[in-house]
């Protein structure tokens, strides 16, 4: 100990010797040497200088008021091309994976004289539940997030940067907090490993906590499908797409909104300090590979995420198909807490199953749609459609889907509250693991889960009061 | 800057078919190499080129947060590839920057490849000036050669690697050009039969000298075997409030293992 403390001493003494500004000066000599070697090796040729167009371009992209704009714009172009896109090959898929297969296996599960509850366990819970997930989110995410990677590999992300870092600043948190948030739109678990990337550790905090406010690609199937049903069914079918797009593009805006005000919310509270500076440097927009995004960002973000929803469906599948054939007395585990939890989902403008499904998707946010489905057939006991308790069942067309939740007491407000909700409710447990990893504070952890639940029932609360007074 | 390519190169017999890229496996490895550099000048990229791997890349600063590392091998020779956090130099504070100079500082590395932007490259030398006084083989991989030349800038290479005393090999790595070239001289430099003479910025004050090694010697007695016991003692004579603290706590004593990044980060966040 006093050792090391010695050291500290002498090197005291020493600098009082050596006079002040020791470090500045150090970096100037580095900075003058770097700048004689630059000069003496590097010939600039283009009279224009260096990035003429870069400069033109990052004028309109960064500009007050052409910046927000477009992107929006952007956003929305993104989001049009995938809701429209991913309407056939979905279709083709459910009627392959959910409609046809199933039946296959089911006969041979016969043949082979298979206890019924097994065939029952695997092939209506764990297989379907796959099934579904893959023929939900395969479409969507193929062409998401190659059109995502290909605005990464441009350069426009660290531009949304520039553009929010105004409005992020005013909120008290780090300019970086565009960054991490736009990682976040793809995953939530890395946006807040992302989020090293500040410095000061109360705004890195303001960015993890944060975070969740980023739809994430678990959520983006469940609010693509929503809008379409509920929203896009509102208008005529011409302009439906681009209103359901729109409502999706709102929901994200709407994220992003909150994430502001919940950063301004911590940093004018328990989280209180000034904004730190930061140097954000716009990188050359470079011509995108297109090919070979296509090709990375298809086997490793799309086929990552897709395998990360089928090893959680399985399990969920099989837990669906347990609590909806476990019975206590005469009612269903599944049905017991649809029930208990009713009057106040319905209170609240969601419903019983909603609440259920979420429970469910704990682990991973992507199969709630299946979920909610198979649960609604289960618990109104529709014939017809499935083929017994527990079982998720075809829903190949949108318009199946929707009649099925109309059934189950589905209306428009139960829609936007849905949506709602999926933006606003505890992060998936990966995420909840990262932000304990990152933050290595239990107490921060359990706020983020428990913070965007009670905002979730709050906003759904007060939708539904306004709504019913219309 | 001339990029066109010898014949040697497009030859299918030259020295990339000696390249077999391990992925994740480097169990056994000969070589440790560093890949460092400033934010957004291509490192995830010539790391993938090298391993094969397909670590996150994207047109922003700040993607790889956490240090990636991957195997190859190349003339009968293992390499385990080190993929670092982007920094701007060896003395900032943020974590991700920390991962990146105790890696570099203390993690001693048989080579590290400084990936500098040819576009922007005075302010990436400012880095590579503060790396070349604490590590002698070096190669300054001068990437985004072919948007350099997009945009008019021409680079001597080989003035710049007089200048710097060690080798620099202009490469377009998203375009995977240059890559041979880079490992060859990863390969030479390692087995040391390329001797860099890295350039070292004079230190005119013979007081400050004097104050760095009898400070040096002194860190030495407590840390024995702690490499950069004079960066280490500079930024004590500079005040370095992180390097004092780690040195109040001893944990100074726990960055020369630099293989434990995780226990640097703590330190840190602390």
């Amino acid at each position: 100990m006093t050792n090391r403390n010695q050291i500290l001493e002498l090197a005291n003494k020493f600098r009082w010797g050596l006079g002040g500004n020791l470090h500045d000066a150090l970096m100037e000599s580095i900075f003058k040497e770097a700048s004689d070697i630059a000069h003496k090796v590097v010939i600039t040729k283009n009279e224009k200088g260096a990035f003429s167009f870069d400069k033109k371009l990052d004028k309109i992209v960064t500009n007050r008021w052409t910046g927000f704009p477009i992107m929006f714009i952007l956003l929305a172009i993104v989001f049009w091309l995938t809701v429209q896109g991913a309407n056939y090959p979905s279709n083709v898929l459910s009627n392959l994976l959910v409609g046809e297969l199933p039946h296959i296996l089911k006969n041979f599960a016969l043949s082979i004289n298979l206890p019924h509850w097994v065939a029952g366990l695997f092939i209506d819970g764990g297989y379907l539940a796959m099934a579904w997930v893959i023929s939900v989110m395969l479409p969507p995410m193929a062409i998401f997030f190659p059109l995502f990677t290909l605005l990464e590999d441009f350069g426009y992300l660290p531009r949304v940067a520039f553009n929010m870092d105004n409005l992020f600043r005013k909120a008290g948190a780090h300019g970086k907090q565009a960054l991490t948030m736009s990682m976040g739109f793809g995953c939530n678990a890395a946006g807040v490993v992302a989020a090293r990337i500040i410095d000061s550790p109360r705004e890195r905090l303001i960015a993890i906590i944060t975070n969740n406010f980023s739809l994430c690609n678990g959520r983006w199937p469940t609010q693509i499908l929503i809008a379409t049903i509920f929203i896009g069914g509102l208008v005529p079918a011409q302009i439906a797409g681009l209103v359901s797009a729109g409502a999706v593009v709102g929901v994200a805006v709407f994220g992003v909104f909150l994430s502001l005000v919940t950063s301004w919310g911590l940093s004018r509270t328990v989280l209180k300090g000034e904004a730190s500076t930061f140097n954000l440097e716009l990188p050359p927009y470079r011509p995108p590979r297109i090919l070979q995004t296509l090709y990375t960002s298809l086997m490793d973000r799309t086929l990552i995420v897709l395998w990360r929803a089928v090893v959680f469906a399985f399990p969920a599948g099989l837990v669906i198909w347990l609590i909806s054939n476990l019975t206590v007395g005469d009612v269903s585990l599944a049905d017991y807490f649809i029930n208990w939890t009713n009057p106040f989902a319905l209170f609240i403008g969601l419903n019983g199953i909603i609440l259920l499904a979420y429970v469910v998707a704990i682990p991973a946010n992507e199969i709630v749609i299946p979920t909610i489905l198979m649960l609604t057939v289960v618990h109104f006991g529709l014939t017809g459609v499935g083929a017994g308790a527990g079982v998720m069942f075809d829903t190949s067309s949108i318009d199946a889907t929707k009649q099925l939740l109309e059934v189950g007491g589905w209306t428009v407000l139960t829609g936007v509250n849905l949506m709602i909700f999926t933006l606003l409710h505890n992060p998936c447990s990966t995420t909840l693991f990262t932000i304990y990893k990152e933050t290595g504070s239990l107490k921060w952890t359990v706020f983020s889960a428990i913070y965007p639940i009670i905002m979730g029932f709050t906003l759904c609360f007060l939708v539904a009061q306004v709504w019913r007074i219309f | 800057m001339n990029l066109v390519k010898s014949n040697c190169e497009n030859c299918p017999v030259h020295n990339i078919d000696n390249l077999v890229k391990l992925g994740i496996n480097m169990e056994h490895f000969d070589y440790v190499v560093a890949l460092c550099g400033n934010p957004n000048t291509g490192k995830s990229t010539v790391f993938n080129a090298l391993t094969g791997l397909r670590q996150h890349t994207g047109n922003w600063p700040g993607k790889t947060v956490v240090r990636a590392e991957g195997g190859f091998e190349y003339n009968e020779h293992k390499y385990k590839l080190v993929d670092l956090p982007g920094t701007y130099s060896l003395l900032s504070t943020s974590t991700d920057e920390e991962v990146a100079r105790n890696f570099i500082l203390f993690g001693q590395p048989d080579v590290t490849v400084i990936v500098v932007d040819a576009t922007r490259l005075e302010r990436n030398l400012n880095l590579v000036l503060q790396v070349l006084e604490i590590t002698d083989r070096i190669i300054v991989c001068l990437n985004l050669i072919d948007e350099a030349k997009r945009n008019g800038i021409e680079i001597d290479e080989r003035a710049l690697s007089k200048e710097l005393g060690v080798p620099v090999i202009p490469t377009a790595a998203r375009q995977k050009e240059g890559i041979p070239n880079l490992l060859e001289y990863i390969d030479e430099v390692a087995t040391g039969k390329y001797r860099c003479k890295p350039k070292r910025i004079k230190n005119k004050n013979p007081k400050l000298r004097k104050a760095v090694e009898v400070l040096s010697n002194e860190v030495l007695k407590i840390y024995p075997n702690l490499p950069n016991a004079d960066w280490v003692a500079l930024r004590l004579l500079e005040g370095d409030e992180d390097i004092i603290d780690a040195v109040k706590s001893g944990e100074l004593g726990k960055l020369k293992k630099l293989g434990a990044v995780e226990s640097t980060q703590e330190i840190i966040l602390k």
